[in-house]
């Protein structure tokens, strides 16, 4: 199995979700984490998706999911070819001596505490998956109260959009019917 | 102009050229079942939802046309389940209408409640909850659209009871506009010419040709490729009609029942140009063993469905009305820069020598037991084709595709990749409905016949008159089949009896005729007098030997080159263990 990211865009519509997702759990397939929001056009949501999954599955199920009504367009990033962020908040135990300890990791990391109690501090964390996990890794010494995590999004590097860029790879591969079409069946 | 929702249903299927709707009126689709007595619209009264369901499939399969089907919320709904996923795996173009409990009481557990958008996410190309009745004339456009184009499929459009009995400002759209769904229907002009290319190369090469050129209307194209091409042609259970069988071209059905030729041409083929078919197990049998030989060329209109199974040395997706014509055209042109077809009569005479040596067989003895394969030959004959013909699932629909020589697309309606007993009668109903003017003949399993008998009412009360051959051998014949080859016949849950019910008796209570053949001498007499009747159904019991077995076959996961020709080549497994995978 291998991590894969994908990015999705979708109608802003009621089930449009449940769609994307039953595709996946249709086959026992884990989604790791999975991030939605607006995008800069109105009426589209944009899903950012990571599984873990063989290649050859994985790419069955990328022509089912563009076969879905509402999926306009889907891309799955090649890992040196994106920017990847996510975002933690964490509520640690600082009491005493660990609070300058932790507020130490805090400087290192440069994440920001957005609320202190007598007992515990909540920590912003932003950026690419491992720092996150280096970071709760550090703190779960001092015990960790609470965890949420976002889960990734993701956008290609260089200049084009998803929509260009899928449409660039249908013009390059258009006698490989293995590419993706984007237009549903 | 202000019309309620249940209004606007109506005025918009209308103007999707809807004629007939097959249904079940209940609580919350009450609202839609007024303004349909003041519609062009004929509504067909169903016995169960299921039947509703089918009859759409076998209305848009001997049509062409989107098949609509109509229930109330809960289990009205989860009746049309088993209809909408059999169209699904079928690609059948369906539009089911349900009603829904009103809005504010949704996700409250209210009376007749089932979430039918959820529950047939899966088993639909696509469905709609509608929540305002301004809505509902673009959804049911959106609908159809979805249906009836790209790959067909089921759409089921749920309306909630308030919604139907709001009102709003009748508009009907222009267009459709579904950013998310636009079919690549025109097949790649560069990839035509390499597959062509390949075609002519080839010393063995074979057309397996699928459903999708039936949906896509593309027979003529299909029979001008194989012609001029001089090209041999397989027709899968989805394609039977789509070449004439009684063609000196033609193979006949692949696949784990089907004739010998068909099977060992794909095994020994150097070229297999896949047109709408989707290299189903039931055709490929073992995969790794698939046509070993073959180069393939796929041309589908789904991209999921190209190297799904099989790589593809020349993916085309596309309508195959579109891509077929494009290679007839371009072999045309190739064709005569050579002056012909390459010469491949090596592989036609060796295709005919084993159609010569190995035909579908069966052994009638004079004075019985009746057998199933006697009965379906006697009904082609004497109907001389000129049927549509609709089968169950099982060996009598294996036997039917076996025995029968199918001429003309749109006259072989069955249940194919689901599989579901219990189809044929109501979709016999729905296909005769959809023609009137073709004689319609189901042949039917005794199993599955009990599991949807009741539209012999509907039969009955709205004048829609076919007949039914049971294929009576008092068993679910299939299963019984498996255990007796691979679970040491250890009979188990598959008698059913012959005599109960009493067919003739239960068909007469439907108020069809009901005839019987126990005895290979009346079998004829029988069929004659069945085809006299034209005012009503006829249903014919054909009391057949239980013990008879369909053959061809090759085992589920075996390999295609081990075909078994008939009982005395089958191989029993003892151990239940070894039993292949169904």
């Amino acid at each position: 199995m291998s991590l894969h990211t994908m990015s999705i865009l979708v109608e802003d519509k009621p089930g449009v979700l449940t769609r994307v997702a039953g595709l996946f759990a249709a086959r026992g397939f884990n989604i790791g984490s999975l991030a939605v929001g607006p995008t800069e056009e109105p009426g589209l949501s944009r899903m950012t998706i990571v599984v873990d999954v063989e290649k050859k599955p994985l790419e069955q199920v990328t022509k089912q999911l563009n076969r879905l009504i509402n999926v306009i367009k889907v891309l799955e990033h090649e890992s040196d070819d994106a920017v990847e962020r996510e975002l933690a908040l964490i509520k640690v135990r600082a009491e005493g001596d660990a609070r300058a300890r932790v507020l130490e990791i805090c400087g290192v990391f440069r994440v920001r505490v957005l609320d202190v109690t007598h007992k515990t501090l909540t920590i912003e964390g932003t950026g690419p998956p491992d720092k996150l996990e280096a970071l709760t890794e550090l703190l779960s010494d001092f015990g960790i109260v609470e965890l949420a995590r976002t889960g990734r999004v993701a956008l290609a590097r260089g200049d084009r959009g998803i929509r260009e860029r899928v449409q660039r790879r249908l013009a390059a591969g258009a006698e490989d019917a293995s590419e993706w079409t984007g237009g549903g069946v | 102009m202000k019309v309620t929702g249940a209004k606007a249903l109506f005025k918009a299927l209308e103007g999707e050229g809807v004629d007939v709707v097959f249904g079940i009126p209940g609580g919350a689709i009450l609202p839609a079942y007024d303004p349909l007595l003041d519609s062009s619209i004929r509504h067909i009264l169903n016995r169960h939802e299921q039947g509703a369901g089918h009859a759409a499939e076998g209305y848009a399969w001997a049509t062409g046309k989107v098949g609509v089907c109509m229930a109330t919320s809960g289990p009205g709904g989860c009746n049309l389940v088993t209809a909408l996923a059999d169209a699904k795996m079928d690609s059948v173009p369906v539009v089911a209408i349900t009603g829904q409990v009103p809005t504010p009481v949704v996700g409250n557990d209210a009376f007749q409640e089932a979430d039918i958008t959820g529950i047939t996410m899966p088993v639909t190309k696509h469905n709609f909850l509608v929540t305002e009745a301004g809505a509902i004339a673009e959804t049911i456009r959106e609908a159809f659209h979805i249906a009836r184009t790209g790959r067909p499929g089921p759409v089921l459009v749920d309306i909630p009871k308030d919604v139907l009995l709001q009102e709003a400002t009748w508009r009907w759209p222009e267009h459709v506009d579904l950013p998310g769904y636009r079919p690549t229907t025109k097949g790649n002009l560069k990839q035509v010419r390499e597959a062509v290319r390949l075609i002519l190369e080839a010393e063995r090469p074979i057309l397996y040709v699928g459903g999708g050129v039936i949906k896509a209307d593309a027979t003529k194209e299909l029979f001008d490729l194989a012609t001029e091409g001089r090209l041999p042609v397989v027709t899968t259970l989805m394609a039977r009609g789509s070449f004439p069988d009684t063609h000196e071209l033609a193979l006949g059905m692949p696949g784990m029942h089907g004739g010998y030729t068909a099977v060992t041409s794909m095994q020994r083929a150097d070229l297999l140009v896949a047109l709408g078919a989707r290299f189903d197990d039931r055709v490929t049998g073992q995969l790794a063993s698939f046509a070993p030989h073959a180069k393939i060329v796929h041309a589908d209109i789904d991209p999921a469905e190209i190297g799904k199974n099989r790589a593809a040395d020349v993916p085309i997706v596309g309508d195959a009305k579109d891509v077929i014509a494009k290679m007839v055209a371009e072999l045309r042109l190739r064709q005569e820069e050579a002056g012909g077809p390459p010469d491949r009569s090596e592989w036609l005479s060796t295709l005919r020598g084993w159609q010569a040596k190995y035909p579908y067989r069966y052994d009638q003895p004079e004075d019985g037991p009746l057998k199933p394969q006697f009965a379906i030959q006697r009904l082609y004959e004497l109907t001389k084709g000129d049927a549509i013909v609709v089968a169950g699932v099982g060996q009598h629909q294996m036997w039917a595709s076996q025995f029968w020589k199918f001429t003309e697309p749109r006259t072989w309606v069955n249940s194919g990749g689901l599989g579901t007993m219990g189809f044929a009668v109501p979709a016999a109903l729905g296909a005769k409905t959809g023609r009137p003017d073709r004689r319609v003949v189901a042949i039917d399993g005794d199993g599955c016949f009990q599991m949807t008998a009741q539209e012999l009412a509907t039969s009955t009360t709205e004048k829609i008159p076919f007949v039914t051959a049971i294929i009576n051998n008092a068993y679910l014949g299939m299963v019984r089949q498996w255990q007796e080859l691979f679970y040491n016949e250890r009979y188990s849950q598959v008698y059913l009896s012959h005599d109960t019910p009493d067919y003739v008796k239960l068909a007469e209570a439907y108020g069809a005729v009901g005839l019987r053949a126990e005895h290979p001498d009346e079998v004829d007499a029988v069929i004659e007098k069945a085809l006299s009747v034209e005012d009503r159904s006829v249903v014919i019991d054909f009391r057949c030997d239980p013990k008879e077995m369909c053959f061809p076959m090759v085992a589920a996961g075996s390999s295609n080159d081990d075909i078994v020709l008939g009982p005395g080549g089958a191989r029993p497994t003892e151990d239940p263990k070894e039993a292949p995978i169904a």
